[in-house]
Formats: structure tokens, sequence, C-alpha cells
């Protein structure tokens, strides 16, 4: 009895864990997964977002509505970033992987630093009245800590994918990351509908940060523990599949989870990059991406 | 070739002023008649939640020279930023000591980065004040260096030991042990364990998490099942943060009568202020708390002062934890050097071995190895918090101070019932 | 100028570092230099697989940590000699970037960039669990004390270190100009095409990740040694793996000088910035210039050059 409510509570915590995972990989499933960009500052932009929801909170606001305000003006910031990133390299016909590697890693220095300014070095939370209590299913109990900002997974997940599967532009989007020349015939120009796209996923930056900062406190340099793992999800879901980036990140949960429970929970964080490392050995495309 | 070899005779002078640039800087210090005092600080990185320190070093340089400085001559700070890595330790010190030439140092921050050092600072012979770095030099026994933070001996093993003594006062039979996976917490829990060996309490459950954990549920599931009476935990800040909230949704089971012990955390304000209630019943170690069995000579000017310098810099605002202790370290050099009139390193190291030293926390007498000769690290516990913020815990009665008993300020409650209180 | 006489002048560098301990006497700028040399050799052996045959290696501190915890257990085990740490954490290198080579065949790019992420947290996790190493509370490492003529570890390891430096951008060079060099060469414009012209891609991309894996897990056996003390988390830290791109990215990443420039100038500005600017406004000065260099310079120094010749 007791291992198997161990197992069901490993379980629920896994999925949650994997879905919180999943909302801080969804914006780089775009600017990484769709556009190959390999920007290594999304999660510093997501503490950023983070910062900005703890900032709203402190007036009363909700701390998921601010995530959805906020991410207008990320919407704009990431515009602009995705212009001076491709004034810089764009021109050239895209910088290779070690220098656009090199500039998001200066941005994403200068980001934590911007924040060191503003907010100080202490750790940061949001109030919220159902920190502290949890759902109960017969056995498994769980936080809503963790219960609302995984929803908010699928919720994003499912829009996301509606926006680039059904709407126009989110065609286009995923049009210019097929065949861009063919794009810039049909008379759209790609240009535009790139930085739409990055400004997409800098919005959802502001959107994970929010659910970020709810499952616990944050401080400025709390973004790097995630590279390596947002990363691996989206390598691991297949280069841009929304839904699989999901399942990608449930995936990596659960492992998590299970080795936390089960073996030991040191041995925890090397668990995503294993199960990365052979991914890439024997699937390079990833579990449900199409073949390249 | 040709380009190459001149871009190299340029790279080659460059570099070679490069080299005799802080030369002349040297001169310029070595003439300036000042006593010099450096360290390292975590300004930035993992760690820069601990840069409120640098105030407490502050206030003594401005106290010292107010005063009209130490042996008339005016006493100047160099602080650099080690990033909170190991690595960039070791310069930082040669620097100070070989470049800046300072009369005395202190560490970085905690025994890992200090690590680095201590070989050179025995080797080079220089007198040198730990800033809560636990047990750096057990192995090495330097002679001249001095422990600011009240471990007490074998703090390795003991300096936790307040809360075993609690669990033993309390009868408590069955231990549980949560550690997070770093130096500081593992010899705790390991200490932790043989304590209970020695006492005849059963460790119902030991478990160590990576430091980067944020989810306790199935970690806290694994302790109820093992029904234990009291919980030793040893954390950091936002895996304390994680714990306490788990309790909260997980709950604990009704076997559990004490639960804390060595959660880093709990003792800056940010933390504080966002548990709030939550932190009620846990009885956790804190090196000074406002409470009248507590007050030192000095500590309430001292925090008065810290405050709005800390709230300008953002900092914690309340400060009980490191900034008293950097104050006292400066206080140890000023004390030992106006005592023997002296700056000379084994003068003055010979005087605070000899000596009790009057400190802003306290009376502070050293053991052979630096040492304080008495453990005082507090165990408090939690009592009363509520919503309204950070300022109730200025107050005394909401952080008790349960052990050592000498320091007590009230008793115990057992922990199920502080929660619903 | 042929690669014999850049060998002897290479030795000859070498052997005038050897009196520095005689000349200078104020040990700081052997704690700095140190630092700086460490990172020539990062450097270079970065380049020879990131540089050379254009994989981008972002995990070069798998490849660090493993040499300084190599040369932390031959010490503890064994107790012997610096010389044979490094040769052992050079072979543990090689070794591992074999391992990364046969794992990472059929993928390139930024794919490749993240295994080697992969890699470092992978390491680093199996020595948090691994007691004989220390764990997460990292162990000490008292070394023996040096050869007299030194005067100090510190001198000590720094000529080590220049030496290792010196057989580094020896071996980067020979790479250069050697039919091998020009194997990379053709990996780096085209894989498929060099294959296709019958260039053994794979075997050059396995020698290449070992020679490169080797070079870095040699700049890590001193590392112990120098700072009396080893952790996991310092030994696989993100910012030798940043730097380590970065320099060679400064500098130019097509000949064997554009790292040893990059890595003298970063790991110089850093040096001195920890001393002087000492705040959160050093990580600030070390983004902006790794933006300023990847916009306005992408080709590194040299390649400024490389271009205004070329104009």
């Amino acid at each position: 009895m007791v291992v198997l409510d161990l197992v069901l509570n490993a379980l629920a915590t896994g999925v949650m864990l994997g879905s919180i995972y999943a909302l801080l990989a969804l914006g780089l499933a775009i600017t990484f997964g769709i556009l190959h960009i390999p920007n290594v500052a999304h999660p510093a932009l997501v503490i950023a977002g983070a910062y900005a929801v703890v900032t709203s909170n402190r007036f009363g606001l909700d701390p998921i509505l601010a995530g959805v305000l906020w991410a207008v003006p990320f919407y704009l910031l990431g515009i602009l970033f995705y212009e001076f990133y491709s004034r810089s390299f764009e021109s050239r016909g895209g910088g290779n992987t070690l220098q656009s590697l090199t500039l998001f890693f200066g941005a994403s220095l200068i980001v934590e630093v911007g924040l060191v300014v503003a907010y100080g070095t202490d750790f940061r939370s949001v109030n919220v009245d159902y920190v502290g209590s949890s759902l109960r299913l017969g056995m498994v109990a769980i936080p809503y800590r963790f219960l609302i900002p995984a929803l908010m997974a699928p919720v994003a997940v499912f829009l996301l994918w509606l926006y680039l599967s059904r709407t126009n532009i989110g065609l286009a989007i995923r049009a210019v990351a097929h065949d861009e020349r063919a794009v810039s015939v049909s008379g759209i120009n790609p240009a535009t509908i790139k930085r739409h796209a990055f400004g997409i996923a800098t919005a959802l930056a502001a959107i994970a940060g929010a659910a970020l900062v709810i499952t616990g406190p944050i401080d400025p340099f709390a973004g790097r523990i995630h590279i390596g793992r947002v990363f691996a999800i989206v390598v691991l879901a297949g280069m841009g599949t929304i839904p699989g980036t999901l399942a990608a990140g449930i995936i990596i949960g659960i492992a998590e989870s299970l080795v936390m429970s089960f073996m030991s929970p040191s041995w925890a964080p090397g668990v995503a990059f294993a199960i990365l490392l052979a991914t890439l050995a024997l699937k390079p495309t990833g579990l449900f991406g199409a073949a390249r | 070739m040709k380009i190459t070899r001149r871009r190299f005779t340029k790279l080659g002078a460059a570099a070679s002023i490069g080299l005799a640039a802080p030369a002349v800087w040297t001169k310029g210090f070595a003439q300036s008649g000042k006593i010099r005092v450096g360290c390292s600080a975590s300004l930035t990185g993992p760690l820069s939640s601990t840069k409120n320190m640098v105030i407490g070093y502050e206030l003594w340089r401005d106290d010292v020279n107010k005063a009209g400085g130490l042996l008339g001559k005016e006493v100047e700070l160099i602080v650099y930023d080690d990033q909170s890595s190991p690595s960039n330790v070791p310069a930082i010190y040669s620097k100070l000591v070989d470049v800046d030439q300072v009369d005395f140092l202190f560490t970085p921050y905690g025994a890992n980065l200090t690590a680095t050092i201590m070989p050179f600072a025995k080797q080079r012979d220089r007198f040198i004040v730990g800033i809560l770095t636990l047990a750096s030099n057990d192995h090495l026994r330097h002679d001249k260096f001095f422990q600011a933070a009240p471990w007490g001996p074998d703090g390795a093993t003991n300096w936790a030991r307040g809360f075993f003594d609690i669990a033993q006062r309390d009868g408590v039979k069955k231990m549980a042990i949560l550690a997070a996976d770093t130096e500081f917490s593992k010899t705790a829990a390991e200490g932790g364990r043989r304590v209970c060996e020695e006492t005849g309490m059963e460790v119902v459950d030991f478990q160590m998490y990576p430091p980067t954990n944020r989810d306790f549920s199935s970690i806290l599931r694994n302790i109820r099942a093992a029904e234990p009476e009291a919980v030793f935990v040893c954390s950091y800040p936002a895996d304390s943060t994680a714990i306490a909230r788990g309790i909260q949704e997980i709950g604990l089971g009704d076997s559990v009568r004490l639960f804390g012990g060595g959660m880093v955390g709990p003792q800056y304000a940010s933390l504080l202020e966002n548990l709030g209630p939550a932190l009620n019943g846990i009885v956790n170690f804190h090196l000074y708390v406002p409470e009248p069995t507590l007050k030192f000579e000095g500590i309430d000017g001292f925090l008065a002062r810290y405050v709005p310098i800390a709230k300008e810099r953002q900092v914690d605002p309340l400060g009980f934890y490191i900034p008293p202790f950097t104050y006292a370290a400066g206080q140890l050099i000023s004390k030992a050097v106006e005592a023997t009139g002296s700056i000379d390193q084994a003068e003055v190291s010979q005087w605070l071995h000899e000596n009790s030293v009057d400190t802003v926390v306290g009376q502070i007498t050293f053991d052979e190895i630096g040492n304080w000769t008495e453990r005082r690290v507090l165990m408090v516990q939690f009592q009363g918090v509520d919503d309204s913020g950070i300022e109730q815990f200025r107050q005394a009665g909401k952080q008790v101070v349960i052990d050592p008993t000498a320091y007590a300020s009230g008793d115990l409650i057992p922990f199920a019932e502080a929660r619903k209180a | 100028m042929t690669m014999a006489r850049f060998t002897m002048l290479a030795l000859l560098v070498f052997v005038a570092g050897l009196f520095l301990p005689k000349l200078v006497s104020n040990p700081y700028y052997f704690y700095a230099g140190y630092v700086v040399l460490q990172y020539v050799v990062i450097a270079t052996g970065w380049n020879i697989l990131g540089g050379y045959a254009g994989y981008t290696n972002f995990g070069a501190s798998a490849f660090f940590g493993a040499g300084a915890y190599t040369a932390a257990f031959l010490f503890k085990a064994l107790g012997v000699s610096i010389f044979v740490q490094i040769l052992g954490a050079c072979a543990v290198g090689m070794l591992l970037g074999l391992a990364t080579g046969y794992l990472t065949l059929r993928i390139q790019g930024v794919y490749f960039a993240i295994a080697t992420v992969a890699l470092v947290i992978v390491l680093e996790t199996l020595v948090h669990n691994t007691e004989y190493l220390g764990g997460a509370s990292g162990m000490t490492h008292l070394a023996p004390p040096p050869p007299a003529w030194f005067g100090g570890t510190t001198q000590y390891v720094f000529c080590i270190m220049l030496g290792l430096a010196v057989a580094a951008v020896v071996l980067a060079r020979w790479l250069e100009v050697s039919w091998v060099g020009r194997g990379f060469r053709a990996i780096r414009a085209s894989e498929p095409a060099a294959e296709a012209c019958g260039v053994p891609t794979l075997k050059l991309k396995l020698l290449a990740c070992a020679l490169s894996g080797g070079v870095m897990a040699a700049a890590g056996a001193p590392y112990p040694t120098y700072t009396f003390y080893l952790d996991p988390v310092s030994a696989f830290s993100l910012l030798i793996g940043l730097n380590a791109l970065a320099m060679p990215l400064i500098g130019g990443t097509r000949t064997w000088l554009g790292p040893v420039i990059g890595a003298v100038l970063l790991a110089s500005v850093q040096q001195l910035a920890t001393v002087t600017i000492s705040s959160e406004f050093n990580i600030l000065a070390v983004g902006l210039v790794l933006i300023a260099f990847v916009v306005a310079a992408p080709e590194g120094l040299l390649g400024i050059r490389f271009r205004r010749r070329a104009a």
C-alpha cells in the first residue's frame, strides 16, 4: 500500500513538474524549435517575467493575470530584441551557432545584472491565497502551488497549437521555418513573420515566469539551472512540435520524480540529460519530430 | 607570419605595461600610512544574498575611524567580488596580500570559498578571521585563524547539536534526517546521525536531495511513512521555502513533535516575510535574534544603523544573521591591535588566544585553533507569527530561544500545537 | 615559418618562462597569469573541434572538470606527481572526447552544442554522487611542496601551465598546416561534400573530439593544485564553457593565434575587472563585450584583419 501510495504521488508530482518545465520551454520551442535561433537567454527572460509579476503582485494583482498582462510589453521587448539580432546577423545570412550562442549568452548576463540592480539579490516571491494548501484525491495530494501553474501549460500549449495550425499568420511562421525563400516568393516578408514569432516566444516567457514564481521564490540567477533542461525538452520533443513539448516536459518530470522517490534525489538532475543524450544518440529527430 | 610577429611584439608590450601598472599602485599604497583590511565577498552569483555582510565591515570601519583610527592610523577596507566562485578566490587574496599589502584579512563567506585560501594563509603565516566558515581550520590548525561565528569547538559535526539536545530533553526516540547535498548540510546531517547513535535515538529515515530540488512532496511522504517524532532538516533558502510549503500542503503526520534544525533561509527577511505563519512551530538555528537574553553591548545601535543602509541597498532589512558577526570580526582586529599596540600578526594572534573579547555578539574566547570555546548557535522556535510582514520579527517573542538553555527566552511548544495557534 | 622553427620558438618561450619565478618577485602575477594561461589552453583545445572542424562545444567544463577530478583522484588514490596527473587527465579527456564523438555521430550544429551541455550535467551529477571524490562537499587537495627553484606552488603550476599552453599551441599549429587540418576545414565547409570527396570525415571528427577533449582536460589537471580544493560546482562551471567559446570567437577561430589572443585579452580583462570594478557591473561588462564582439567583429579580431586585407 505504501509503495502504491508513493508511486501514485510520484507520478502526480512528475506530471505537475513536467508541465511547468514544458511551460518554461514553450517559448524556446518557437525560437529554437521553429526558427532555429538558439536563444539561451530565454530562461533569463522567464526570470525577468517572474520579477515583473512579483512587482505587480505587490499591488495585489493575481500572478497569472499579471503574467498575461506583462505578456504584451514582453512581446514588444521580444520584437526589439529580434530586431537587434537580425540587424546583427541576418543580413549576413544568419549567425552561425557559435556567434548566436555567444550573443544570447551575453544578453542573458545583461538581463541578470539588470535584475540585480533593480531588485537586489534577495529571494522574491508572490502572495496568493492557494499557496500552502493542496488538493486531495484519495491517496494523492497535489499542492495548488504546483497544480495551478501546471494547468497553465496545457492551456498555453493548446492555444499556441491552434494559433500555429489554424491561423494564416501561424501557418506563415511554420512556413518561414520550412523554406524562407518560398515564403518570400509568395509575397510575405519573412523578417516580419520571424519578428512576430520571436515576440510571441518572449511573451510566453512572461507567462512562464508567472507560473515559476507561484511554485517558489526566485533570485536573479535562478534561470541558470533551467538552461540545460529547457533545451533538453525542446530537442527531446523534436524540434518545433508544440504538443510534443508538453509530452517531453512531462516525460522528464516523471523520470525525475520517480528517481527522486525510489533512487536518491541527488541523482535527479542528471536524469533529464541522460534521457537527452540517449535520444540524441538513437533518434536525433526527437520523440515526436518528423524525420528531417 | 610577419604581421603575426609584429602583433606579438605589440601584445608583449601591452602585457608588460599591464604587469607594471599594479606595482605603481602598490607604491602609492604602501606610503599612505593606513591600516588596510581586506577580503572578498560574494557580491554576485548564487551566494549574493550574503552581500549584506559588507555593511557590517563598513560600519566597523567607520566607527573605528570616527574614534581616531587604529594606533592613530586610518582604517581602509578593501572588498573584491569573488562572484560566489572558489576559482576566483586564490588570485583575489594574492592581490590583497601581495599587491594591496593589507595588514589583516577576513575570509570569504562560507567554508567552500575559504577552503581555497586556508593553505595560503598558513603558508604566508597571515592573521585571518573566518566569516561563518565551518571547520575550515580543523586539519590545517593554523594558529592565526579566528572564527567570528559561534559554531564552537568541533563545529563541523556539532554546530546543530542544540537541536538534538532539545530532542533528548523532550524524550524523542525516532529521528528523521533530511539534508541538501552540500558541504554545510551534509556534515551537519552526518554529525546528527552520530549524535543519534550516541544518545540512543533511532534514525528512521535519512534522505539527501540535490540543492536545485524544489518539490518536496515525495520526500515529505517518505518521511511521513517513517513516522518520526523529530525531523532534522538541513536545507538552503529556496529549498527551505519549498519544505515549509510542503509541510502545509502534504502534512507531516501526527507523530512529529519537533521539526527544523539546520534550515538556512528562515534567517533572511525575504523568506520570513514570504512564509509568515507557515514558519510557526519550526525550531531552527540562528546566530542572533532580538530576544531579551541576548542584549549585548552595542548590538541595538549597530542594527539601528544597519537598517537604513540595507533598505537603500535592497539587501536584508533585518540583518540579524551575518552582519553582526562581520562587525564583530572587525572588532576582534581593532581590540587586539589596541591592546597590543601593534599590527604584528603574531602579537595580535597571541593576544586573541590569551584574552576574551567583548563584541556586539557577546564575549568571545578562542581555543587553540581559533574556534569559540563555547558553542552559541541558537535554536529558536517560531511562535505566534502572523501575516503582518517583516516588522514583527524585530520584536521579542516571535523567535524564541530554546537552546542553549543559558540564553533560553521561552519554552518549547510541540510542533502540531504551535501550528494551530 | 616551418613547423620545426615554430616549435623551437615555442620551446624558447617556455624556457624563458621558467626564469620568471626568479625575475618577478610578486606572487600575484603568477596567480593571475595562471588563470590567463589556463584559458589559453582551454581556448586552444576548444578551437581544435570548435574552430577547425566547426563543431560548437558548449561543454568545455565537462572536459575541464573531468581533468581536474582525474588529477585529484590520481593524487588521492596513488599520490602520483602532477605530471602523471596531467597525463592521466589527458587520457581521460581523450576517451571522453571519443565517447562524445561516437554518441553524437549523427548530429551537428546546435544539437551537438546541447549534447555537450548534457554531458556537463551528467558528469557533475556523477561526481555529486561519488563519495570518494568528496561529493558536493568537494575535496581538499594538498599537493607536496614544489621544487625549490620555483619558490612557491603558484609559480610552479604557472610554469606547468605555460608548458601546457606551449604544447597546445604547437599541436594546434601542426593540425592547421597538416593534412588533418585541411580535412577539418573540409568538414567545417560541408560535411557531405567532404565525405563525397573521400575525406574520412568520421575518423577526422573523432580525432578532433579526442584531441580537443585531451587538451581541455589537461588544462583542468593542475587546477586542484592551484586552489588546494576542488568542488563540482566550480569545476563544471558554466562560465568555463562560456569563456571557452567566447575567447576563440573574440580572437578568431581560423588560426591558432585567434584563441590565444582571445584568451589573453578576455581572461586579463576578467582578472583586472575582478580586482577593480568588482561588482555586478563586472558581469555586465562581460555581457556587453561579448555582444559587441559578435556584432562588430563576428570573425574575431584576426577576422577584421583578414577582411581589411581582402578589401
